[in-house]
C-alpha cells in the first residue's frame, strides 16, 4: 500500500471509477442516425435525437451485442432480463429532458479487471455493472459571449457506462484501470478507446481516510478525458481533501471538474443544486430479454484477451513478463510481435519489437498499424542475422534504412553492400595486414597481454568495415596469434 | 349538397363508388360544414385546400381503379397526432407555431387507404381532460348544447379529451374522426356526443408521431356515428409498425366482416363492482337495458368481478401523471414551439414552461414529479404499478367466465361548462368507468344507447380480451340496432 | 399528504415550471387533495405482486444497425425559436 504523508500522518485514497465507454455502431442505441465522429453539427440527428413530439425509440440490436460482449470480456455476469429507465433533468443537451439509461436492472452485473502494474505485479478490481444508455449532445459555450450553442450529433450515441468498485488506491492504479479497461475494449472491438474523440471518459471518485478507517465522502471528478488527467486529478483532489480535513473542515460530497489548464480540481457550478432523477422505467420501451444461447453464441466469437494472451506468450515463447504486458497491451503490438516470431526465435523477436521497434515508432509519433516497417520484413531482417547475412552490428543499421524507407532488409543489404564477409580468404587477408601493421602489439600479445585480443577484433572490423563475420574472425585471429 | 355530411363512411363510400358524387363534391360539402359548425370551436386548423387536393387525387385514383379502403372520406384529425406541414398543437400554447416536419404513423395510414384531411380538432390541453375545457384554444361547445346557436342557454361540455373529435362528427362536419384515448378520451366524449368511439387493444395502434400524454395508457381510435364505420375507419388506423417499440407485430383483421350480428351463446359480463354507491338511475337502467337487449339476441349475461375496480382511478392518477411529467419535459423552447426569454437557460426553461403550460397540464405534471421523487417512488409510483397488475388480473379472470363486458360508459350524460370544475377530483370521476380498461389495455368502444331524461345521450360501454376489437364491434352493433337511436344534436351543419 | 407551499416550490423548480408566488398555496391545496385520494392504494395488498411496466406481453424488439435516418439538418433545425451556423442557440450556460 502507498499512502500520501499528511500533516497528521498517512492518508489512502480510495479510488472508484465510472467510464462511459462510446459503443460501436453505424446508427445510434434507439434511432438510425449516424455516429460517425466530426460531422457537420446537427447533421447526424433524427427527430427521435432531437426529441421531436411523438417521436419513440427503437433499440439497435448491434449495440446490446456489444454490451454483451464487453460483459463476457470483464467475465461478468449477464443479465437476460434487464430494464431501460429514464433518468429525468433538464439540460440543453439532453433534448427529451431525460436520458434512457438502465437502473435497477442493468444488462451486465459483477465482473473483474486485472490490472497490470509497472512493477510486473498484478491487481484485481471489481467491476460493479454495466450499463447501455444514450450519449448527450455537446453544449459549445465560446462560440459567442452571450449564448451557447447546441449540436446534437452526439445524442442519442449508446455508451456503455462501466462502474468499478471502490478498489484502488493510488493514481497509478487508476491509470492502470483505464489503460487495462480500454485495452479490453479495443481488443473486443467494442469501443474505440479514443480519448481525445470522448469515446472513453471518465467520472473519477476520489476519497480519502486514515489507513483502515471506513471510507471517507467522496467527490466526483466528471468527465475527465486522458489518462494522465485522471491520475493528476486524483493526486490533486486527494491532497486538497487531505488539507480540508486536517484543517479541521469536512468534505462535501458534490461534482467537480479537472481545469485542464490550471491542474486543479473545482465545484461545478451548473451541477450544483441537488438532483432527484425521479428514475423510472421507459414506457415506450418494454423489458430486454436475452436468449441464453445467443449469448453463449457470442461468448463463442470472443478474441484471446490481453490476460490470457500474457499467460500464453509468457508460457509459450518465455517472454518476461514485463515483455509480455508490453507486447498485449494493444491487440496490433501482440498480432505484429506473433507475425515476426512465427519460426523465428521469440525472444529475439521481441526484442527487436519492444526495443527498436517500439522506440522508432515512439520517436516517430506513429502507432504500431503505421510503422514503416511492416512485420514480414522485420522478420526478414531476423532471419539475415540467423543466417549471418548480417550481424547484429549492422542490422541496426539495416533497421535504420528500413524504417526510413520501408524497403526489405535483403534489399537494403545488397543495395548497401552491407553483407556479411564470410569468405575466409579476404578475412584472413585483412587479419594478416592488421597484424602486420601491429607487430609490436602481436609481441605483446603473444607475452601474455591476452586483452590485446579485442583491440586486433576491433582493427579487423573497422579494416572490413563492419562486415566480416565476427565468429570467422574470431577462429583466424586466434589460429594465427598462437602461431 | 347537405345531405353528404349526413352520410355513413359506408354510404359515402357506396355512393362514391356508384359514382353518385365525387371525393370533390362530398370534401367541399364537408368542408362547407366545418365552417358552419365554427361556433362549436371544434377545429383549431382548418385544412379546406389541402383536403380539396386530397379529394381531387382521390377521385384521379378512383378513376384509375386504385381505390383504397377510405378512399375520398372527409375526415378530422384530433390535433395530437403530427401532421407533415399543419401545425400541430396538442391544444397547449407551448407548441406555439409548431409544424411537424414528419406524419404520424396513424394519420399516413389513413392517407394511404384514401381519407381526406379536413383539419385538425380540438382536445384537450395534451390530451389531459374529461370536458375539453383545458385546451389552449378554447373549450369546445357540444352541438348538443341547447339553445340558439352561439347563444346557448346550457353550454355542454362535448366531453374530452378528445371532444373537438366527438363535436365534429356529431355535428355532421366529419364521417370520422382520429381520437386518442388513455383513460377514456375517446369513450366518454362519445358517449356524450351520442356517436361511437373505439380505443383498440394497447399495440394495436401505432402511437409513433402522436404527441406522447401516458406512453403505457395512450392508444388512437376512430370515433364514427356508426358501428360499421368505426371497423372501416380502425382497420385502416391499425397496424405493426416497426418504429414503435409497443407496437404489436399481428394482423389486423377486416374489422366490418366481423359485424355479423350473431351473438347467441355469447357470455356477457356484467361487473358487480361498476354499481357503484350513487350511480344515476337512469345511467342503471340503460346498463339494465342492454343486457336485456344483449340477452334477447341470443347472449348470456354473466356476473362478474373486478374487486380492484375501485383503486383504477387512484391508479390512474399516478401512473399517467408520472409518465407525463417526464414526456412533456422535451418541451423546454429550445427546439420548436414557445420559447419565453429569461437571463439564464434555467429562468428560460421556467418561464417557458411556466407560461406554455395550462393549469390542468401543470398540476398533472407536479403530481408525476412528486410521485417519482426521493422518497416517494414506492410509496406512490411503484404501489400503483402493483395495482395496476392487479387490475390486469382481475379482468384475466373475468375473461375466463365471459367473452365481452358490458357496463355505462360515464357516470352521466353531458355536463355544462362550470359545473364540477373547481374539484379537479369530481373532474377525474368521469373516467371512472373507462379507467379501468385503459390499465389493462383492453379494447373498448363506447356504444349510442339512448337519451336521458335530458334528452342527452347515453353510451354503454364493452370491453373485450386483448385484440379481440371484432367481439366488441359485434357486439356493439347489435346494441346500436336494438337501442336504434333517432335522436340527433340540435345543432348541426 | 398534505403539501405545503415549500414542497410545492421544490417541485415546481425540479419540473422547470415557474409558479408565481400567490399560486403556491392554492396549487398546495389541491395537489394534496389529490394525493390524500391516491393514498387509497394503500388499502391494496400487493404482497409479491410485480408492478407492471407494460400492458404489451412482449419483450423488446430491437432493429438492425443499420443508419437509416438523420441527415436532415434544415428539417431538424426549422421549428427552432433560435438557431445559428447549424446550431439550436440557448443563454449562455456556466459550467
Ligand atoms: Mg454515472
Ligand atoms: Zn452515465
Amino acid at each position: 500500500m502507498s499512502y500520501i504523508q499528511g500533516e497528521t500522518g498517512d492518508w489512502e485514497i480510495v479510488i472508484g471509477l465510472e467510464v462511459h465507454a462510446q459503443v460501436i455502431s453505424n446508427a445510434k442505441l434507439f434511432s438510425g442516425a449516424a455516429t460517425a465522429f466530426g460531422a457537420e453539427p446537427n447533421s447526424q440527428v433524427s427527430f427521435v435525437d432531437a426529441a421531436f413530439p411523438g417521436m419513440l425509440p427503437v433499440i439497435n440490436e448491434h449495440c446490446i451485442e456489444q454490451a454483451v460482449r464487453t460483459g463476457l470480456g470483464l467475465k461478468a455476469q449477464i443479465n437476460l432480463h434487464s430494464v431501460f429507465d429514464r433518468k429525468n433533468y433538464f439540460y440543453a443537451d439532453l433534448p427529451q429532458g431525460y436520458q434512457i439509461s438502465q437502473f435497477q436492472q442493468p444488462i451486465v452485473g459483477k465482473g473483474e479487471i486485472v490490472l497490470d502494474l509497472p512493477d510486473g505485479s498484478s491487481r484485481t478490481v471489481g467491476v460493479t455493472r454495466l450499463h447501455l444508455e444514450q450519449d448527450a449532445g455537446k453544449s459549445l459555450h465560446d462560440q459567442h459571449p452571450a449564448k451557447t450553442y447546441i449540436d446534437l450529433n452526439r445524442s442519442g450515441v449508446a455508451l456503455m457506462e462501466i462502474v468499478s468498485e471502490p478498489d484502488m488506491r493510488t493514481a497509478e492504479e487508476a491509470g492502470a484501470y483505464v489503460r487495462k479497461l480500454r485495452s479490453i475494449l479495443r481488443y473486443l472491438g467494442t469501443c474505440d478507446g479514443n480519448m481525445e474523440e470522448g469515446s472513453m471518459r471518465c467520472d473519477v471518485n476520489v476519497s480519502v481516510r486514515k489507513p483502515g478507517a471506513p471510507f471517507g465522502t467522496r467527490c466526483e471528478i466528471k468527465n475527465v478525458n486522458s489518462i494522465r488527467f485522471v491520475m493528476q486529478a486524483i493526486e490533486y483532489e486527494a491532497r486538497r481533501q487531505i488539507e480540508i480535513i486536517e484543517e479541521g473542515g469536512k468534505i462535501d460530497q458534490e461534482t467537480r471538474l479537472w481545469d485542464t489548464t490550471k491542474f486543479v480540481t473545482r465545484s461545478m457550478r451548473s451541477k450544483e443544486e441537488a438532483h432527484d432523477y425521479r428514475y423510472f422505467p421507459d414506457p415506450d420501451l418494454l423489458p430486454l430479454e436475452l436468449d441464453p444461447e445467443w449469448v453463449e453464441a457470442i461468448k463463442s466469437t470472443l478474441p484471446e484477451l490481453p490476460d490470457d494472451k500474457k499467460a500464453r506468450f509468457i508460457g509459450e515463447y518465455k517472454l518476461s513478463p514485463y515483455d509480455a504486458n508490453v507486447l498485449v497491451s494493444e491487440k496490433a503490438r501482440a498480432d505484429f510481435f506473433e507475425t515476426v516470431a512465427k519460426g523465428r526465435d521469440p525472444k529475439l523477436a521481441a526484442n527487436w519489437v519492444t526495443g527498436e521497434l517500439f522506440g522508432y515508432l515512439n520517436k516517430a509519433g506513429k502507432e504500431i498499424e503505421e510503422s514503416p516497417v511492416s512485420a514480414e520484413n522485420l522478420g526478414g531482417l531476423i532471419d539475415l542475422i540467423a543466417d549471418n547475412t548480417i550481424s547484429g552490428r549492422i542490422a541496426k543499421e539495416v533497421f535504420e534504412a528500413m524504417f526510413e524507407t520501408g524497403e526489405k532488409a535483403a534489399d537494403i543489404v545488397e543495395k548497401k553492400g552491407l553483407r556479411q564477409v564470410t569468405d575466409t580468404g579476404a578475412i584472413e587477408a585483412s587479419i594478416d595486414s592488421v597484424l602486420a601493421a601491429n607487430a609490436d602489439k602481436v609481441a605483446e600479445f603473444r607475452s601474455g597481454k591476452d586483452k590485446l585480443f579485442g583491440f586486433f577484433v576491433g582493427q579487423v572490423m573497422k579494416a572490413t568495415q563492419g562486415k566480416a563475420n565476427p565468429a570467422l574472425v574470431n577462429e583466424i585471429l586466434t589460429a594465427k596469434l598462437k602461431g | 349538397m347537405t345531405g353528404l355530411t349526413h352520410l355513413t363512411m359506408a354510404a359515402a363510400l357506396d355512393g362514391l363508388a356508384k359514382k353518385d358524387f365525387t371525393a370533390v363534391e362530398l370534401t367541399e360539402a364537408h368542408v362547407k360544414a366545418v365552417e358552419t359548425i365554427r361556433p362549436l370551436n371544434a377545429f383549431i386548423t382548418e385544412t379546406p385546400e389541402q383536403a380539396l387536393a386530397m379529394a381531387k387525387a382521390s377521385d384521379a385514383r378512383r378513376a384509375k381503379g386504385e381505390a383504397g379502403p377510405m378512399e375520398g372520406l372527409p375526415i378530422a384529425v384530433k390535433d395530437l397526432f403530427c401532421t407533415k406541414g399543419v401545425p400541430t398543437t396538442a391544444a397547449s400554447h407551448i407548441l406555439d407555431g409548431f409544424k411537424p416536419e414528419y406524419e404520424s404513423t396513424v394519420t399516413s395510414n389513413l392517407w394511404r387507404d384514401g381519407a381526406v384531411m379536413l383539419g385538425k380538432v380540438n382536445l384537450d390541453e395534451f390530451a389531459m381532460g374529461s370536458a375539453n375545457i383545458t385546451s389552449y384554444h378554447g373549450n369546445v361547445v357540444s352541438p348538443w348544447s341547447p339553445g340558439e346557436v352561439g347563444n346557448w342557454s346550457r353550454q355542454l361540455v362535448p366531453g374530452g379529451s378528445s371532444g373537438g373529435s366527438a363535436a365534429a362528427v356529431a355535428a355532421r362536419a366529419a364521417l370520422g374522426a382520429t381520437g386518442t384515448d388513455t383513460g377514456g378520451s375517446i369513450r366518454q366524449p362519445a358517449a356524450f356526443t351520442g356517436i361511437v368511439g373505439i380505443k383498440p387493444t394497447y399495440g394495436r395502434c401505432s402511437r409513433w408521431g402522436v404527441v406522447a400524454f401516458a406512453s403505457s395508457l395512450d392508444q388512437a381510435g376512430p370515433m364514427t356515428r356508426t358501428v360499421e364505420d368505426a371497423a372501416i375507419m380502425l382497420r385502416s388506423m391499425c397496424g405493426f409498425d416497426p418504429k414503435d417499440s409497443t407496437s404489436v407485430d399481428m394482423a389486423v383483421p377486416d374489422f366490418r366482416a366481423a359485424l355479423t350480428g350473431d351473438i347467441r351463446g355469447l357470455k356477457v359480463g356484467i361487473p358487480k363492482e361498476y354499481r357503484v354507491e350513487g350511480m344515476p338511475a337512469e345511467i342503471a337502467a340503460i346498463w339494465d337495458q342492454g343486457i336485456a337487449w344483449l340477452k334477447e339476441a341470443g347472449a348470456e349475461p354473466v356476473e362478474i368481478s373486478l374487486p380492484h375496480t375501485k383503486y383504477a382511478l387512484a391508479t390512474y392518477y399516478i401512473v399517467a401523471p408520472a409518465e407525463a411529467s417526464s414526456n412533456l419535459a422535451r418541451y423546454d423552447g429550445l427546439r420548436y414551439g414557445l420559447r419565453v426569454e429569461g437571463a439564464s437557460l434555467k429562468d428560460m426553461y421556467e418561464n417557458t414552461r411556466g407560461a406554455g403550460f395550462g393549469k390542468e397540464v401543470r398540476r398533472r405534471i407536479l403530481i408525476g414529479t412528486y410521485v417519482l421523487s426521493a422518497g416517494y417512488y414506492d410509496a406512490y409510483y411503484n404501489k400503483a404499478r402493483q395495482v395496476r397488475t392487479r387490475i390486469k388480473w382481475d379482468f384475466d379472470e373475468a375473461f375466463k367466465q365471459c367473452d365481452v363486458i358490458l357496463t355505462p360508459t360515464a357516470p352521466s350524460t353531458a355536463f355544462a361548462i362550470g359545473e364540477k370544475m373547481d374539484d379537479p377530483i369530481q373532474m377525474y370521476l368521469n373516467d371512472v368507468f373507462t379507467v379501468p380498461a385503459s390499465l389493462a389495455g383492453l379494447p373498448g368502444m363506447s356504444v349510442p344507447a339512448g337519451v336521458g331524461s335530458d334528452g342527452l345521450p347515453l353510451g354503454l360501454q364493452l370491453l373485450g380480451r386483448p385484440f379481440d376489437e371484432e367481439t366488441v364491434l359485434r357486439v356493439g352493433q347489435v346494441i346500436e340496432k336494438a337501442a336504434a337511436v333517432t335522436a340527433t344534436p340540435p345543432f348541426m351543419a | 399528504m398534505s403539501l405545503d407551499k415549500a414542497t410545492v416550490a421544490k417541485i415546481a423548480h425540479l419540473a422547470r415550471i415557474k409558479v408565481p408566488d400567490d399560486e403556491l398555496d392554492h396549487l398546495a391545496g389541491e395537489l394534496s387533495q389529490i394525493l390524500t385520494f391516491v393514498e387509497q392504494l394503500g388499502e391494496v395488498n400487493t404482497q409479491d405482486v410485480p408492478p407492471m411496466t407494460s400492458v404489451a406481453a412482449q419483450t423488446l424488439r430491437r432493429r438492425k444497425d443499420e443508419v437509416t435516418d438523420g441527415g436532415y439538418r434544415d428539417a431538424v433545425l426549422s421549428n427552432g425559436p433560435e438557431t445559428a451556423e447549424g446550431f439550436y442557440v440557448v443563454p449562455k450556460v456556466v459550467e
